[in-house]
């Protein structure tokens, strides 16, 4: 085969792959604008005869699924915000100030990457029941303060950061907590905006956490309201991907416009000490 | 000036809020959960702590006499065995393509091909229940188009798990593509200059070059891809609810069933630290089979 040819069926391979990976999601933004029924006839449509907002209408102004978006939203946010607090504190400590049992502690820290999530969340449950925050937003929030995760990335980063710079503001006289936040914090932005993609979206894709802790439908993010959604309205194709459409949207445009931090981040995590 | 004293207080106090977080909401709750596994924690013991007994191995015992434990155990080995090395497959055949010198519009392939893995689980398994529709969906019709057979995908219990296996490959494979993607980056091109001018063809320079060099990569995915697949419970728990006849019942969603539903605490407990020793077993076993490569090469 001639190195053109070659090219040729590369290229079409790719783009049979690229479609097959998206028609779930093409499927499911047309059938999103269908009118409720039309999916389930005979031949299927691939798209919709007279495209309709119905089934938008009928989330937000019936179902109350706006609720749910703002949920997500502000938990989301505020899990971001705290834990990049948290984690780049932790994070700049364990790569450039000097204490006792440092690299020790921090190489326990490692040792919990490989429990998994699920071993923990019964005691979780019994302890958030305890103090009383059960079916409450910080009850969704604790699990998210820090992460093992973000502290390790935000050390790796910040040990790059020169000691000249550190000693020059302390000779200045400025204070740990001001160095902190005066010339560490700038630094490491870059950083940051990949761990606070990463978290966000996580955030905003988590399932079983929020599953457990929310009973009050009101207080539902979007992944739980629109699961319960589906047990409801197994018949109502058009509305349940509409309500698929509302979950993913943001989490989709927010990784397009930050993908290259996103993808930083996940190289970043799988390089090998 | 700089004192060793003031720099190690200054390190605590930034260290304080994430350590006290770690060790109150993650430390706290594994110890708990490795001691409920050992009680007959249940719904009375919800409503007074001081009904619940220590057992001993009883909840442990009490597993391997359950047939439902076994059956969720064999969903799960099934839904490993089958969706790691296809979507390390899959994975590896995209990157591949991605990274070839004669491909156009790479950027654009990596971001269609990672877009699954950002899109919420549960808003994917709602989208793909209607996909695996017997009448309507797109799958059996695309089969029917190719002359194929259809196959009732979520309601066969000799399908089910497949069907969810096949949704998390979907899900998954733009993950690890990505990261093949950068270890194929990293190879020497000098190496594949050397094995041309030797005139090693396509495939030799791909078993003799690519994959030995890649072999370090492909460890790190396989275990990510691994531990990611023993834990699936929202696939199940939207497409499926485990069912039909406990077909799709994986171990996690067993331990939420036990734990959340029916509030067997310390059985649900003991469910979780059997899936952390699984989990932790095959991670180990995959850990000494790289060991033993790099030692004979």
């Amino acid at each position: 085969m001639s190195r053109r040819w070659r090219a040729v069926a590369l290229n079409l391979a790719l783009a049979g792959a690229a479609l097959a990976t998206l028609a779930p999601l093409v499927w499911m933004v047309s059938a999103s604008f269908m009118q409720s029924g039309e999916a389930n006839t005979l031949p299927p449509p691939l798209v919709p005869a007279r495209p309709t907002l119905a089934q938008y209408t009928e989330l937000f102004a019936r179902l109350r699924l706006g609720r749910a978006f703002l949920n997500s939203l502000l938990l989301s946010s505020a899990i971001t915000a705290i834990s990049l607090l948290c984690n780049s504190m932790a994070g700049y400590a364990f790569a450039k100030l000097r204490f006792r049992g440092r690299d020790r502690l921090f190489g326990l820290l490692l040792l919990t990457l490989v429990v998994p999530p699920q071993v923990g969340v019964l005691p979780l449950f019994l302890e958030l029941r305890a103090l009383g925050l059960v079916n409450s937003y910080g009850g969704v929030l604790v699990a998210g303060i820090a992460t093992v995760f973000g502290i390790f990335l935000v050390r790796q980063f910040a040990q790059s950061i020169p000691d000249e710079v550190l000693d020059a503001a302390r000779v200045d006289g400025a204070s740990e907590w001001r160095i902190y936040r005066s010339i560490v914090l700038p630094l490491l932005r870059p950083i940051l905006v990949t761990l606070g993609v990463f978290t966000f979206l996580s955030a905003w894709n988590d399932f079983m956490w929020p599953l457990i802790v929310l009973t009050d439908q009101a207080k539902y993010t979007l992944p739980v309201a629109l699961a319960n959604l589906a047990g409801e309205h197994v018949q109502d194709t058009e509305l349940m991907m509409a309500g698929a459409v509302v979950t993913v949207l943001p989490v989709l445009l927010v990784f397009l416009f930050l993908q290259r931090y996103y993808l930083d981040g996940i190289l970043a995590g799988s390089v090998k000490e | 000036m700089r004192s060793v004293r003031g720099e190690a207080r200054a390190a605590w106090g930034l260290l304080a809020p994430a350590l006290a977080a770690i060790a109150l909401f993650f430390a706290l709750p594994v110890v708990g959960g490795l001691i409920l596994s050992f009680t007959d924690f249940d719904l009375y013991a919800i409503a007074d702590p001081g009904n619940a007994r220590f057992v001993g191995l009883a909840n442990y015992v009490g597993l391997l006499r359950d047939p439902l434990f076994w059956k969720a155990l064999g969903n799960t080995l099934l839904l490993v065995g089958l969706g790691v090395p296809l979507s390390m497959g899959v994975a590896l055949a995209g990157a591949l393509l991605v990274n070839s010198p004669l491909a156009r519009l790479r950027a654009v392939y990596r971001t269609i091909f990672f877009a699954p893995v950002v899109t919420t689980l549960v808003a994917a398994a709602v989208v793909w229940r209607y996909l695996y529709h017997p009448r309507f969906g797109l799958i059996n019709r695309a089969l029917e188009a190719c002359g194929l057979p259809t196959v009732d995908w979520l309601g066969n219990p000799r399908w089910a798990m497949v069907a969810i296996t096949l949704m998390a490959v979907w899900r998954a494979f733009g993950y690890s593509l990505v990261i093949f993607v950068a270890g194929l980056q990293a190879i020497p091109g000098s190496l594949y200059e050397a094995a041309r001018l030797d005139g090693a063809g396509g495939w030799q320079i791909f078993t003799r070059i690519t994959l030995p060099q890649l072999r370090g990569t492909m460890f790190f995915v396989a275990i990510l891809t691994t531990v990611g697949f023993f834990q699936i419970f929202a696939e199940p728990y939207v497409m499926t609810r485990g069912g039909p006849l406990n077909a799709t019942l994986s171990i996690a969603l067993l331990m939420y069933q036990q734990g959340f539903r029916w509030w067997n605490m310390g059985r649900a407990s003991a469910i979780a630290f059997v899936l952390f020793g699984l989990i932790l077993t095959v991670s180990v076993a995959q850990a000494l089979v790289r060991r033993r490569q790099e030692g004979g090469r």
